[in-house]
C-alpha cells in the first residue's frame, strides 16, 4: 500500500481508540499496524492447529489454549494479501472479542508503543481498500506509518 | 403473602435501584440512547407488572411515569436537570409504595394525583410543575388546607392573637412542606447501597415478617466459577482416564476410577444447582391466561409440553420476561374474540400452546397460538413508515423474512396501544436479550391460522455423551441421543450399500435408509463407486422423525464432554452445534445431526413429531414423509411413499418368464409378480429394467419402472386428483421438490394380487373422499400408516391419544375409525367404548390396528363393539379390512 502521505490530506482522529494509548505493534506483508493492549491476550508461536472443514477461508483452524477454544485466523486472507512465503515462521496474536478468543496470524510482532490520540489521525483517502475497511487511524512513526486496526471490523467476514 | 406479590417486591425493589443508577447516569449524559432506552424498558416493565398484579396505584404513577420517558427517549422532550429530579420523586413514590406494600401486604390507600398531574403536565408541556406546593400537598393535606382557609379568612385582622397562631401555622406549613423532601432524600442511599445489580449475597435475614426462607441467595458468579472448575475437572478426568488407558499401571486404576466416579457425582450435583426446569418459568402462565383472558374478553386455552425440561437458571432468568411478553402478544394480538373466531370457523376458545425440548446443544422453545397470524401488509407499511425497509426491498424478500421485521426497535404494528401491549418496545426488547445469551428467535406466522415464535437457546453448559467418528482423518462428534445404532456395511455381506441415481441408501430391515456421507458433507467428495467396494460403517441418526444414516471411516468409542459453543465467525455453518476440548487436548467440532439431515437435499425438517396434531391445516402440512421419485413413459415424474418400498432391484428382461398370463421373474426363491402402470407401459425386449419391490405376507410385487430418480421429503399433500389418474393406478398428484409428480396407489397395486372378490377392490378404489381417524400414540407408527392410509385414498387425520380423539370426534363425523390398543392415559377399547355413546360417530366402524393380537382382545374388541381387530405388521390386511368395513357399511345404509 501506498507509503506517502500529504500532510494536507490529515485531520485529528475523530474517536478517543484505547484509554491508555497503548498499542501491541505486527507486521504483515512488511507494513506495521497496531491493536489496542485492551483487547490481547497472548502472543503465540506456530501452534497446532484443528482445520474446521466448510470454514471461510480466513478461519484456518482452532486450537486450544489451556482450555480454552481459539480460532485461529488468517489476517492475509482477510486482507486479500497472498500466503506467507515462510510457513512456519508465523506469529500469533491472541485476542479477545465479546467474550471469545481469536489468534490473528501475522508475520512477526513489535513492542508496544504509546500513541497518544491527538496525534492519531484519520486514515488518508488513498489507503488501500480492505486496510481502510479495518483500520481506525494512523500514526506516523519514524518513516513509516503505524495502522491503527479495529477488531470488531477486521474479524468481521 | 403472595408468592407473586414477594417476587413482584423483590424484583420491582431492583428494578428500582437499577433505576436510581440510571438516572443518575442520564443526568450526566442526558443524549445516551442506551441508558434512555434502558429506563425506559425498565419502567415499562413495572408498570405492565403493577398491572397484572392489581395494584392500581402503583400502576398509575409508573404509567404516568413511562409515558414521560417514553417522550424523552422519541426525543420529544429535553430530559432537563428538573426532568430528572421529577422522575427520581416518582421513583421514590413507588419506593414508599412498595415498602407499604411490603408491610403490610396491601396497597397503601390514596392517590398520588398530584405527582401523575405533574408527571403528566411536563409530559405535555415540557415544563416542571412547582415543587414545593405539590410536595406539601401530597402529605396529609387536611391541616395545611385548614390553615389556608383560616389564613385567608384572618387575612386583614391584626388580632395580635391570631397573628401569632397563623405565624404558628405558616411555621408549620412550611415545615411540612420541608419534611417530605427531607425524609424521601434519605431513603436512596441506603437502597443504593445494598444491591449493585449484578451481585446478590443478602442472607435470609432480609425477611422482617418473620418468613424464615429455607435457602440462600448466592451470587450467580460464584456458581459460574464453581461450573467452570467442574467442566476443567471433568476434562483432566478425562485426560487421566485416557493416560491410564494406554499406560495399565494397575496401582492407579483403582483411585483412579474412585476419582472419575466422584468427579461425576459431583459435575451432577453441580448441574443441578444450576439446572432447573423450564416449568418454573412458565408457572405463572396459568394466572397470566386467566387474567388476560377476562382483561380481554377472549376464551383462551394454555396448554405446555415439555416443561420438565431443563435449563441453566441463569437462562431461565433471562427468558422469562421475553416468554411472558410473547404469551401476552399471542392473547392480545393473536387471538380473536369468540365472536370473529367464529366467523372464522373456528373453535371460540382460542390455544396458547407452550412447548420445550433439546435438540443438539440446545433448548428449543415455542410459543405457538391459532389466532388470526400476522398481517404481513401491515407489517410492510409500517417497515416503510418506520424507514427499516424500502418498497423494492420488500418485493425482494420472503413473507417469513418480513415477519421477522416485527423484532425491530420501536415497531408495533397493533391499533392502539393497550396496557397490555403495544407500546412498540416489546419484541425488540426479547430479541435483544435472547441474542446476549447467543440464542435466536424466529417468528412464524399464516394469516388467519396462527403463529408461531421459536427461541432457541444454547445450552452452554452442556456435558454431552458423544459418538467420536473420523472421516477424512479427521476426528468429529455426533450427541450420543441422535444416534439409534451403528452398522457395518462391505460389499459381500447381508447389508450393503445400494444407490439410488448417484444417492447412496442402505436397505436396512426392510427399510430404505437415505445415506449421508460424512467426508462428502465436509467437502472431500468420494467416488461413490469406491464407496460401494470399501468397508464402512454407518451411524443411524434420528432427527426428530426422521432417520438417516451417516457414513463414517471409522468409530471410536463415547466420551463425555463440554461443549462450547462455535466462534460467532462460524456460526452459520449447520453442520456445527458446538465444538469441544477432549482428553488428549485436541479440538475437535460436534456434529449436528439436524445441519447434516439438511444436507440430504430438500427435506423439509419438521421439528417434533409430537407436535398436537388437530383437523387444522398446518399441522398436517408439516408431516414430510419420504418419497421415491421414478419415471414412467411420459413426461412428469412418479412418486411413491418410500416407506412402502421393500427393495429396489435391476433385473434382466430375459429372466422374466410368462405363468398364467402374468409376466413373473424367479425372485429370491419366490416368484415375483411384475406389473407395470399406465395404459401403454411396455416392457422392453432385452437388457436390463429397474424394478421397485413391494412385499407383503411372503408375497413380492414387482413394478417395472423406466428410472429410478430419487428420495425426496416432502408433505403429502395431494393436489389433485381425477377419475382417468384412479383407473391408470394413481392417487393423483402433488408438487415434489418443484415438479408436478404423480402418487401412485399402492393399494391398487396390492390389489393385483390379492385373491379377494375384486368387486370389493373396485369399491376401495373409490372411497378417496373418505375421512378416517387414526388414533395412535407413536408418532412413528403415525408415520408408517399415513402414507398407507392416504395412499390407499382415504382423507386421513391423526389423534395422539384417545382424550384428542374424543374431543375431534365432538366435532366432526368420520367415516372410519382406525385405532391403537395400547395407548397411555386412555387405551383403545376405553376409547371405543366411550366412542358409542356420541351422536357424530353413530355407526362408524372402529378397527383396532395392534401389536399384538390374542383370544382375550379379539373378544375384548368385540365387546366394546369394534369392527375387527388388525396387527400392525399386517399392513395390507389393514387395508383390506377397513374397505371391507366401509362397503359394508355403505351396504348397510343402502
Amino acid at each position: 500500500m501506498s507509503q506517502a502521505i500529504t500532510s494536507s490530506a490529515i485531520e485529528p482522529a475523530l474517536d478517543v481508540h484505547d484509554d491508555s494509548g497503548l498499542y501491541v505493534t505486527m507486521r504483515i506483508d512488511r507494513q506495521l499496524f497496531g491493536i489496542p493492549v485492551k483487547y490481547v491476550r497472548d502472543v503465540l508461536r506456530q501452534q497446532k492447529i484443528t482445520s474446521i472443514p466448510l470454514a471461510p477461508k480466513e478461519v484456518s483452524g482452532s486450537l486450544n489454549l489451556r482450555g480454552r477454544i481459539v480460532t485461529v485466523f488468517e489476517v492475509r486472507k482477510r486482507l486479500g494479501l497472498p500466503d506467507s512465503a515462510s510457513e512456519d515462521k508465523n506469529m500469533f496474536v491472541v485476542v479477545e472479542l465479546k467474550g471469545e478468543l481469536y489468534s490473528l496470524m501475522v508475520d512477526s510482532v513489535g513492542d508496544v508503543l504509546t500513541v497518544s490520540a491527538a496525534v492519531v489521525e484519520k486514515p488518508p483517502a488513498n489507503l488501500d481498500g480492505e486496510w481502510k475497511e479495518i483500520s481506525t487511524g494512523i500514526y506516523k512513526l519514524g518513516s513509516e506509518l503505524l495502522v491503527i486496526i479495529d477488531i470488531q471490523t477486521l474479524l468481521t467476514i | 403473602m403472595d408468592d407473586l406479590i414477594n417476587e413482584f417486591i423483590t424484583e420491582t425493589t431492583e428494578s428500582i435501584a437499577t433505576l436510581d443508577l440510571e438516572l443518575v447516569k442520564l443526568e450526566q449524559n442526558p443524549n445516551d440512547e442506551k441508558i434512555l432506552g434502558n429506563i425506559f424498558r425498565i419502567m415499562h416493565t413495572i408498570k405492565g407488572t403493577c398491572g397484572f398484579l392489581g395494584l392500581p396505584r402503583l400502576q398509575e404513577v409508573a404509567h404516568a411515569s413511562e409515558n414521560v420517558l417514553g417522550k424523552i427517549r422519541d426525543k420529544k422532550l429535553v430530559a432537563t436537570p428538573d426532568a430528572i429530579t421529577l422522575i427520581l420523586e416518582s421513583l421514590d413514590n413507588i419506593k414508599g409504595l412498595i415498602e407499604y406494600l411490603s408491610a403490610n401486604g396491601a396497597e397503601q390507600e390514596g392517590d398520588d394525583h398530584v405527582l401523575i398531574a405533574r408527571l403528566n403536565q411536563f409530559a405535555d408541556t415540557g415544563v416542571v410543575g412547582d415543587a414545593a406546593l405539590a410536595t406539601a400537598k401530597t402529605e396529609d393535606v387536611a391541616p395545611s388546607a385548614a390553615a389556608n382557609g383560616a389564613y385567608a379568612h384572618f387575612k386583614g385582622d391584626d388580632d395580635p392573637e391570631m397573628a401569632a397562631a397563623i405565624a404558628k401555622l405558616e411555621a408549620e406549613m412550611a415545615a411540612a412542606a420541608q419534611t417530605p423532601v427531607a425524609a424521601e432524600a434519605k431513603k436512596p442511599e441506603p437502597e443504593v447501597r445494598a444491591a449493585p445489580p449484578k451481585t446478590k449475597a443478602k442472607e435470609a435475614a432480609k425477611d422482617e415478617h418473620g418468613e424464615a426462607n429455607q435457602s440462600i441467595r448466592v451470587s450467580i458468579d460464584v456458581l459460574e466459577h464453581l461450573m467452570q472448575t467442574v467442566s476443567e475437572l471433568v476434562l483432566t478426568r478425562n485426560q487421566l482416564l485416557q493416560i491410564a488407558r494406554t499406560n495399565e499401571d494397575k496401582d492407579f486404576m483403582t483411585p483412579l476410577q474412585q476419582l472419575s466416579y466422584i468427579t461425576s457425582e459431583l459435575q451432577e450435583g453441580v448441574m443441578k444447582t444450576r439446572m432447573q426446569p423450564i416449568g418454573n418459568a412458565w408457572s405463572k402462565f396459568p394466572r397470566l391466561i386467566r387474567d388476560l383472558s377476562i382483561e380481554l374478553g377472549k376464551k383462551i386455552d394454555l396448554q405446555m409440553h415439555g416443561a420438565e425440561t431443563e435449563l441453566d437458571r441463569h437462562l431461565l432468568e433471562i427468558i422469562k420476561d421475553p416468554l411472558t411478553h410473547m404469551v401476552r402478544n399471542s392473547c392480545d394480538h393473536g387471538l380473536e374474540t369468540p365472536a370473529d373466531r367464529k366467523l372464522a370457523g373456528k373453535p371460540e376458545t382460542g390455544t396458547v400452546t407452550l412447548s420445550a425440548y433439546h435438540e443438539g446443544g440446545h433448548i428449543i422453545i415455542e410459543i405457538v397460538d391459532d389466532g388470526r397470524g400476522i398481517n404481513i401488509e401491515r407489517v410492510k407499511q409500517k417497515a416503510i413508515e418506520n424507514g427499516i425497509a424500502s418498497e423494492a426491498e420488500l418485493e425482494t424478500m420472503s413473507e417469513k423474512q418480513i415477519a421477522q421485521f416485527i423484532f425491530a426497535a420501536g415497531f408495533s404494528t397493533a391499533e392502539k396501544v393497550t396496557a397490555v401491549s403495544g407500546r412498540g418496545v416489546g419484541m425488540d426488547v426479547v430479541r435483544t436479550n435472547i441474542q446476549k445469551i447467543g440464542g435466536a428467535i424466529e417468528l412464524d406466522s399464516t394469516w388467519g391460522k396462527g403463529s408461531k415464535v421459536a427461541i432457541k437457546i444454547p445450552l452452554t453448559l452442556a456435558i454431552v455423551s458423544v459418538l467420536l467418528v473420523e472421516a477424512h482423518e479427521q476426528k468429529f462428534a455426533i450427541p450420543q441421543i441422535n444416534v439409534v445404532e451403528l452398522v457395518r456395511v462391505s460389499p459381500g455381506s447381508e447389508l450393503k450399500l445400494e444407490t439410488v441415481n448417484e444417492a447412496l441408501v442402505l436397505r436396512l430391515r426392510d427399510r430404505l435408509l437415505p445415506l449421508a456421507v460424512l467426508s462428502d458433507i465436509l467437502g472431500h467428495k468420494a467416488n461413490t463407486k469406491d464407496l460401494l467396494q470399501k468397508e464402512m460403517t454407518i451411524a443411524v441418526c434420528k432427527v426428530g422423525a426422521y432417520d438417516f444414516g451417516l457414513l463414517v471411516d471409522r468409530v471410536f468409542d463415547i466420551e463425555e464432554i463440554v461443549v462450547k459453543p462455535v466462534a460467532d465467525i462460524l456460526k452459520n455453518l449447520t453442520v456445527y452445534s458446538g465444538n469441544t476440548i477432549l482428553g488428549d487436548g485436541s479440538v475437535i467440532m460436534i456434529l449436528d445431526p439436524n445441519g447434516i439431515a439438511k444436507t440430504l437435499g430438500n427435506i423439509e425438517t419438521t421439528g417434533r413429531a409430537q407436535t398436537a396434531v388437530t383437523d387444522t391445516a398446518m399441522s398436517e402440512r408439516e408431516a414430510a414423509i419420504g418419497f421415491l421419485l421414478f419415471s414412467l413413459g411420459n413426461a412428469s415424474p412418479k412418486a411413491v411413499p418410500l416407506e412402502l418400498v421393500s427393495r429396489l432391484e435391476e433385473i434382466d428382461v430375459s429372466a422374466i418368464e410368462i405363468a398364467g398370463d402374468q409376466p413373473v421373474i424367479q425372485y429370491r426363491g419366490e416368484l415375483m409378480r411384475l406389473v407395470s402402470l399406465g395404459r401403454d407401459a411396455k416392457m422392453p425386449d432385452n437388457g436390463k429394467v429397474e424394478v421397485i419391490v413391494f412385499t407383503y405376507d411372503k408375497k413380492v410385487i414387482g413394478l417395472v419402472v423406466d428410472e429410478i430418480l430419487d428420495i425426496v421429503y416432502a408433505p403429502f399433500a395431494i393436489k389433485t386428483s381425477s377419475k382417468e389418474a384412479k383407473e391408470l393406478g394413481y392417487i393423483g398428484s402433488m408438487v415434489i421438490a418443484g415438479r408436478t409428480t404423480d402418487v401412485v396407489d399402492v393399494a391398487y397395486l396390492l390389489s393385483d394380487i390379492i385373491d379377494r372378490d375384486v368387486s370389493n377392490m373396485v369399491q376401495f378404489k373409490h372411497t378417496s373422499h373418505c375421512s378416517l381417524l387414526l388414533v395412535e400414540d407413536s408418532p412413528f407408527f403415525r408415520n408408517l400408516t399415513v402414507p398407507l392410509l392416504s395412499s390407499a385414498g382415504y382423507e386421513v387425520t391423526t389423534a395422539e391419544d384417545g382424550k384428542k380423539a374424543l374431543q375431534m370426534l365432538s366435532k366432526k363425523h368420520y367415516d372410519m375409525i382406525v385405532t391403537d390398543i395400547e395407548m397411555p392415559g386412555m387405551n383403545g377399547f376405553e376409547f371405543a367404548a366411550s366412542c358409542r355413546g356420541m351422536p357424530l360417530v353413530n355407526g362408524t366402524p372402529i378397527v383396532a390396528y395392534t401389536s399384538n393380537i390374542s383370544g382375550d382382545i379379539m373378544k375384548r374388541s368385540r365387546e366394546v363393539g369394534m369392527s375387527d381387530c388388525i396387527m400392525k405388521t399386517d399392513r395390507p390386511g389393514l387395508l383390506q379390512t377397513i374397505s371391507r368395513c366401509m362397503s359394508s357399511e355403505k351396504e348397510a345404509l343402502q
